[in-house]
């Protein structure tokens, strides 16, 4: 069977990460690739607003960034999750703090739904 | 000849990788999964196995969407670990084999015409450097050699489950067609079903893991068969990698033994682990 292109439309919740995305998200995806850099790192911590006007980040993204708006920066952003969970180096935000913000919950709401709180 | 001795199906959980690296083998959330590679890390020594190909994914940690390789391979010295956002992980760069790494990449382009993206500097991240201390002794250094073979399964449009079978069937006539004796493992990492984004974050379907996990030994032809699209509602969209998996198994003779197998899933990921030997080869 060949594939056909997917419809990010069609499993709920879900944003496939294709070519429309990736084209909207490259800046935003750009910027969290630069945070594999320690330098990078130390630049953000010492002045957010400056690497990302580096970056040429939107009005709108850079909003999106101080509010952690995470959903909004995948699905109307193009933010790929690989690259913008390194946004947790920098914030100190995990992966399932962006997850219980994704799913609208509280960290201690989601993980009451994980068996095993501490493995991660 | 190059003989392929083992297949190995992994997940490759960052999480798992610090966990390791802060010495947390024993500790009751972690003690499931590292345990459970015991077994797999005693048998592979005795089969002395020489070179481990891997077929894994890059998390944004080398390469980028300026330029995206829909399947890269390495045929250097070494793997430096990669900063994936934390500082590097405290473990010595992987060897590799460039001897064998440019047969495979002659073989694999020339023979089966796999367009190959060939690497000379690679770092490695979670996709490999996860499962391999957990399979190979790293102290007082690398038991083992690499050939990482990196493929797209993040930017869509994705190489198939087909493609990926295919991968591993040209990836046994590379190793065959190696005039040194040698024994080579083939590693497929990734998965099994997890979901990182969207409201459908936190998405796992254990059925749907043992289920493949069952398949993949016996009847490999259904998995090959499916679309991403069937991946990403079994598993979760992020659960698409489990197509590497299917490169590794297309590697193997048509038969193989199951050696052992382990399956964890304590948070995000169904954490599985199969170790299959190569009948064709024992």
């Amino acid at each position: 069977m060949s594939e056909s292109r997917q419809d990010s439309g069609t499993i709920e919740g879900t944003y496939v990460f294709d070519g429309a995305q990736s084209s909207k998200g490259y800046r935003l995806n750009k910027f969290f690739f630069s945070l594999n850099r320690a330098e990078n790192r130390a630049a953000y911590k010492e002045d957010p607003e400056a690497l990302m006007e580096r970056f040429g980040l939107s009005e709108w993204e850079k909003r999106k960034l101080r509010e952690k708006d995470w959903l909004a920066l995948a699905r109307e952003g193009g933010a790929n999750i690989y690259f913008m969970y390194k946004m947790g180096s920098v914030t100190g935000d995990s992966l399932q703090h962006i997850g219980a913000a994704f799913r609208g919950e509280t960290l201690e709401e989601f993980l009451s739904t994980r068996k095993v709180k501490g493995a991660r | 000849m190059g003989r392929i001795v083992a297949g190995i199906g992994s997940s490759h959980v960052p999480a798992a990788g610090a966990a390791f690296d802060q010495g947390k083998q024993n500790a009751p959330e972690w003690k499931p999964l590292f345990d459970g590679y015991r077994p797999a890390m005693d048998w592979l020594r005795d089969a002395h196995v020489d070179v481990a190909i891997f077929i894994y994914n890059d998390h944004g940690s080398e390469f980028f969407f300026d330029k995206y390789p829909t399947f890269a391979m390495g045929v250097a010295e070494s793997y430096a670990p990669a900063d994936e956002g934390w500082g590097p992980r405290p473990l010595d760069p992987v060897p590799g084999d460039p001897g064998f790494s440019w047969h495979v990449a002659e073989s694999l382009i020339r023979e089966s015409e796999f367009d190959m993206t060939v690497c000379q500097e690679l770092s490695v991240d979670h996709g490999l450097l996860m499962p391999l201390p957990l399979l190979w002794s790293h102290q007082p250094q690398w038991d083992i050699r690499v050939v990482p073979v990196a493929v797209n399964v993040v930017q869509h449009p994705l190489p198939t489950a087909r493609r990926l079978w295919k991968l591993g069937q040209a990836l046994r006539k590379a190793v065959e067609s190696y005039p040194r004796d040698i024994r080579v493992a083939v590693l497929g990492t990734g998965g099994l079903s997890h979901q990182l984004h969207g409201e459908r974050f936190g998405f796992r379907n254990e059925e749907w893991d043992r289920s493949f996990m069952e398949r993949i030994v016996s009847r490999p032809e259904e998995l090959v068969d499916l679309t991403h699209h069937d991946y990403m509602v079994q598993g979760g969209a992020e659960a698409v990698e489990m197509i590497m998996w299917l490169g590794m198994r297309g590697a193997m003779s048509p038969e193989v033994r199951l050696v052992h197998q382990n399956y964890y899933a304590p948070m995000l990921t169904g954490m599985g682990l199969l170790l299959l030997e190569d009948t064709a080869s024992s």
